[in-house]
Order: structure tokens, then C-alpha cells, then sequence
């Protein structure tokens, strides 16, 4: 052992490879090496005839994603609900956050931590199943709604179109709070972790410059906040994304990317378009990551 | 006058504890003045309550004749350096500078102006589109200045502002800053626990202890007549006698405190100047300071008494156990109210 931290010693190149190589065996082989193969495979496509994969190099696969107007609607629905649960789960986030990072006792604070990871330590099958019946028509939510005589505020939900339908468990409206439940502690901790990160001193320095409690919230606390901000909503835009579980448990009987690939890998067989449809994500989480850069959500990192 | 600032039988209280208690003062416009303690005195929760970040459990707090004890920060006319600058790391230089402005609502241009005239005023224009991660501790300190004198506020609050910096830096900012203090004429106040910056750039110094004020008084007085033996040991590094030495020098149990430059230092046996006090004793430590020395010397009575040497004194012997004699005028001794 002496020998080899001996030998080690001073050779710093070495060390530096030992230390990396498992891990990077890893990441190499395991994320970045299936994703090219998936990326690979959305460049291949499909036999009409025979339904075996071509593997010469198309974009036929692309072209097929984006003429139908189906897969289209597909994606522009999928979007959608990402950025609604998005800024939704920021707007409820924050105040549990800033309560979390700047006013709780250190015993309040743990409860806080526990009470926003505990959900995650369910099945997630379990919850989204749970959130069908809590949702359901004839469910404890109606009921609590109706406790309160708020009925006719549902049913006017309800009969929204588009978001709107025969109960909860069967809308868009009910699909969104679920999302914005199952996503919520991934906007929660890192939005915390920033707001923690702002010194007392900069809300006191705001507040003795003249600053009324907004003004500070605007020019203080968000700027700082937007890095937490930014990393949350990455999760909340991704998971959503790619979720296609609470699409096919929960609400109308719209198709989303998710759901997709689930389907054209298995039972369509389509390897080429569900490989297609995975990229989808990918390509706008790049664009959303680089339009935050450009906003300068990272610049107080 | 109006005084620019006054506390009328202002407490704080933590639970049980008294972070201050019952301190009354004023500052007369355009005053330099300092609140000097050791941490946990009491000084910086006065700081706080001026600037209003905090409330006082008892007592009144007046600026400019008005009374501010409900008001919040933003609507008092005071602002605060901070002793960590809390400059804005999302901002440049100049957009820190400008933020009082901004947050009235002066216009874009204007406020643009404004911040410029006083980053010039701290001799920092040229960094005015730097962001504060590029400063120095000094220069961040410089800005944090500027951020609070563009509002021109009726009392400038500074909160241990030179404690981050190193010793040559903090000097020449002492007497930047006072030079600074009367450019504007604003009133200054000062928290530190370093007595000679308090000394050196204030014109009326509050001594804090166990949040009580124990003396407020011009620099020189406080060196010359502390009152209490905490002021005499905190400001001046003073010597204070007390019990059998006391009785032994002076014929009476009553304390007092003489100062180290105040104590001379002779060879042991040697004759005391007509009318001088003396005792003797045993060097147990010396400190070579350059111009002084200090010397710690174990009197036969029991306690130690510190001397300061000049480097021009006649030679002596310097080895630590040597017998030495320390000689005093009857004058320099101040009587202390308490020990």
C-alpha cells in the first residue's frame, strides 16, 4: 500500500486517471454511450413493408415525426403542460422555500425537509393511483369542495373546454395537479438551497437603502434566487416531459411524448420514432437551458 | 440644535438578557462619533436600532427631533456600511451605487450621473462597471460607502467598517474616511472595538460594557480621566491598582489607574526622583515595540504592572528576573470610581 501511495506521489497524472476511470467507465458506457445509441437509432427507420429497422443513416424518421400533425399536437400538448406545471410549481414553491431558508427555527426547518421529501419515499405508482381516486367524481376532493360550497367553482372548471371534462380524474386540469404535486420537492430543495445562499445583510442593505419589502424581493431575492429557480425548473420541464405514466393513469385521452415512445418501442415496434421522439426533450431543455443563460439566470452563480 | 440622533432610556432585550440597557444619549449634527466595546457589548445592537433593523424593548429613539422607534429601515433617513460591505453581487460598481436612487425612482440617466459624482468622491470611477467579486477588500469598502453617502442621509451608521481589512489599509482609510466625514458634513457613527481608531478619528467616544454605557466623553478625556477601571484598561492600557499595592503607594485602599508611558523604569536601587511615588519588582516579560518598549514587571506587592520604556532611556539591564524600580509622578495617578 506505502509503495503505491509512494509511487503515486508526485504523480499527479496518475492519481488524477485512477481516481477517474470507474467513474467515467460508468458515465461513459452507461449515460452517455446508450443515449448515442438512442440518438443513433432516431437515425435510422423503419421498413413500411417488412416493419424490421433499416440501419442506414435518415432523417425519414424526422420527417415522419414532424409531418404528421398528430405527433405535432403531440409535442406542442406535451410543452404546454411542462411549462404550465412549470411556473405553476414555481408560483407554490417559492414562499415554502423562502419560509424554509430564512424564517424557520432549525426544528421547524427539518420538519419542513421531511414533510417535502417524504411523498418521495412512496411509490410513485402508488401516488399517482391514489391521486385517481382522490380525484375521481365521485372522490374526497369533490367532497371537500362541496363541504366548503365550492361545488359550482369546480363544475364551472370543468366546463372549461380543453383543460375541462367529465371529472378531474379524466381532464387535463386534474393531469396538471398531479404533475404539480409529484414535481413539487424538485423545485422545493434547490430553490432552497439558493435562498439560502442570500446573506441577511444584502435584504438589510436593500431595505436601509430604501427599498420597500417588493422592491427588495424584486431586485434582491430573485436575481439571487434564479440559479435555484433555473435548476428546479429543469426538473419540473424534464420530468414532465418525459413522464407517461400520470398521462395514461390520469386525465383526457390525449397522447403525450412520454406515452410515445412507450408505445412505438413497444407494441408499434417503431424503435426508429419512439428513438425519435426521446430527442424531442432533449432538443428543448437545450433551448430552455440556453435562453436562461441568456437571460442571465446563471450570472449570480 | 436639534441633535441629529438621540436614544432616550433605550433597552434590548433578548429573553432574560439585557443587550442593552437603559442607554441614553445624543449626537449633535455633523458629529464624528464613535461607540466603542468589546463583542458582545451592546454596541452594534445600538447600531441596529438606529438603523432600524431591530426594535427596542424599552425606550425612545429620535432623528432629527422625530421620533423613529415604529418607523422601518427603508423610510428612516440613515444608512448603514456594513461590516461584510453587503454589496449586491448581482450588480456592478456603479448599479450598487445607484440602487438608493433607483429604488425612489430617479430616473436611469440621472441615478447613472449621480453614482459617478460619488464613486468619484471615493476615487473609484474607473471601476464603476466592475462587479464587486473583481474589488479588493478596500475597494469594496470604498463602494459600500459610496452605495450609502449618494442618498445623502442625515446619519451615516458604519459598522466596524475597517475590521476586514490589514493594518497599513485600515490606516489609511481612517483617515480617508474622517477626511470624507467633513467633505460631507454628515453625521457619523462609528461602531469599533479598536480603541485606537476610535481615538484617533472621533470627536466624542461611548464606552460599552455588558450593554451599559459606561463613559461618554471627548477622546482625550477618556484616556486622561477614565472614570471606571474597564475605561482605563480598554481605552488607555492603562495600569489599575487597587488593594495591598494601592495601600502600599499611596497610604489608602482607594483604586486607581496610571498609564504605562506614565511609569518609569530605573535601575533596581536607584535613587527615586524628589516627590515621586516607586516601588520594585521583578521584569517578567518585555516587548520591543521600536520607538517603546513595554515592560511587565511582577511588583513585591504581588500584582504586575506594565511600563512603557522610550529607546533613547538609559541603558539598563534587560534579562527577565532581573530586579528593576518603577517611579511614578504624584499627578499621573487618575482615582477610578469603581475596579
Amino acid at each position: 500500500m506505502r509503495a503505491i501511495a509512494k509511487f503515486l506521489y508526485g504523480r499527479r497524472g496518475y492519481y488524477l486517471a485512477l481516481l477517474l476511470l470507474p467513474p467515467l467507465l460508468w458515465l461513459g458506457t452507461v449515460y452517455l454511450g446508450s443515449l448515442l445509441a438512442l440518438l443513433m437509432q432516431s437515425f435510422y427507420a423503419i421498413d413500411e413493408f417488412t416493419a424490421r429497422i433499416v440501419p442506414k443513416l435518415t432523417l425519414e424518421t424526422y420527417r415522419q415525426l414532424v409531418i404528421h400533425p398528430a405527433n405535432v399536437d403531440i409535442i406542442l400538448r406535451t410543452l404546454a403542460m411542462a411549462a404550465a406545471v412549470t411556473v405553476t410549481a414555481a408560483i407554490v414553491a417559492f414562499p415554502i422555500a423562502n419560509y424554509m431558508a430564512r424564517y424557520a427555527s432549525p426544528r421547524m426547518k427539518a420538519f419542513f425537509y421531511v414533510g417535502v421529501m417524504l411523498p418521495m419515499w412512496t411509490s410513485y405508482l402508488v401516488k399517482v393511483y391514489a391521486w385517481r381516486l382522490v380525484l375521481a367524481k365521485q372522490g374526497i376532493l369533490s367532497w371537500f369542495l362541496d363541504q366548503l360550497g365550492l361545488l359550482p367553482a369546480l363544475d364551472a372548471a370543468l366546463a372549461t373546454p380543453v383543460i375541462g371534462g367529465p371529472s378531474l380524474a379524466s381532464s387535463y386540469l386534474g393531469m396538471f395537479i398531479v404533475f404539480v404535486y409529484m414535481w413539487l420537492p424538485f423545485m422545493i430543495l434547490p430553490l432552497t438551497a439558493a435562498l439560502e445562499r442570500v446573506p441577511q445583510s444584502l435584504l438589510q442593505a436593500s431595505a436601509d437603502l430604501g427599498a420597500r419589502p417588493g422592491q427588495t424581493f424584486r431586485n434582491v431575492i430573485l436575481p439571487l434566487a434564479l440559479p435555484g429557480l433555473a435548476a428546479g425548473s429543469v426538473f419540473t420541464f424534464s420530468l414532465t416531459l418525459g413522464d407517461y405514466i400520470i398521462p395514461s393513469v390520469v386525465g383526457a385521452p390525449g397522447y403525450f411524448i412520454g406515452m410515445m415512445v412507450y408505445q412505438q418501442q413497444g407494441t408499434a415496434g417503431n424503435l426508429p420514432l419512439a428513438a425519435a421522439f426521446s430527442v424531442v426533450p432533449i432538443i428543448l431543455i437545450a433551448i430552455y437551458l440556453s435562453l436562461a443563460k441568456r437571460l442571465g439566470a446563471f450570472n449570480a452563480l | 440644535m436639534t441633535p441629529a440622533i438621540e436614544l432616550a432610556g433605550v433597552s434590548r432585550l433578548f429573553g432574560p438578557v439585557h443587550a442593552l440597557d437603559d442607554v441614553s444619549l445624543s449626537v449633535a449634527p455633523g458629529e464624528f462619533f464613535a461607540l466603542l466595546g468589546p463583542s458582545g457589548s451592546g454596541k452594534t445592537t445600538c447600531l441596529r436600532l438606529i438603523a432600524g433593523f431591530d426594535r427596542p424593548t424599552h425606550g425612545k429613539i429620535l432623528l432629527d427631533g422625530e421620533d423613529v422607534t415604529a418607523i422601518p429601515p427603508f423610510d428612516r433617513s440613515v444608512n448603514t456600511v456594513f461590516q461584510d460591505y453587503a454589496l449586491f453581487p448581482h450588480m456592478s460598481v456603479a448599479e450598487n451605487v445607484a440602487y438608493g436612487p433607483k429604488v425612489r425612482g430617479v430616473a436611469e440617466p440621472e441615478r447613472k450621473r449621480l453614482a459617478l459624482e460619488v464613486l468619484e468622491l471615493v476615487r473609484l470611477a474607473k471601476l464603476a462597471d466592475r462587479s464587486p467579486a473583481q474589488l479588493s477588500g478596500g475597494q469594496k469598502q470604498r463602494v459600500a460607502l459610496a452605495r450609502a453617502l449618494i442618498n445623502k442621509p442625515k446619519v451615516l451608521l458604519l459598522d466596524e467598517p475597517l475590521g476586514a481589512l490589514d493594518l497599513r489599509l485600515r490606516e489609511e482609510m481612517q483617515i480617508e474616511l474622517k477626511a470624507i466625514q467633513q467633505q460631507v458634513g454628515i453625521t457619523f457613527v462609528y461602531v469599533t472595538h479598536d480603541q485606537g481608531e476610535a481615538l484617533s478619528m472621533a470627536d466624542r467616544v461611548a464606552v460599552f460594557r455588558d450593554g451599559r454605557m459606561e463613559q461618554l466623553d471627548s477622546p482625550r478625556e477618556l484616556y486622561v480621566h477614565p472614570r471606571t477601571a474597564f475605561v482605563a484598561r480598554f481605552v488607555g492600557s492603562a495600569n489599575v491598582v487597587d488593594g495591598e499595592l494601592a495601600k502600599h503607594i499611596t497610604g489608602a485602599a482607594r483604586a486607581f489607574a496610571i498609564r504605562a508611558e506614565a511609569i518609569e523604569v530605573i535601575a533596581a536601587g536607584a535613587p527615586v526622583p524628589a516627590g515621586a511615588l516607586s516601588c520594585e519588582g521583578v521584569l517578567e516579560d518585555l516587548h520591543y515595540h521600536g520607538a517603546t518598549s513595554r515592560w511587565h514587571v511582577r511588583t513585591d506587592a504581588g500584582p504586575i504592572l506594565a511600563a512603557v520604556r522610550p529607546e533613547g532611556a538609559a541603558p539598563i539591564a534587560t534579562a527577565r528576573g532581573c530586579r528593576v524600580r518603577l517611579a511614578w509622578s504624584r499627578e499621573s495617578l487618575v482615582p477610578l470610581a469603581d475596579t
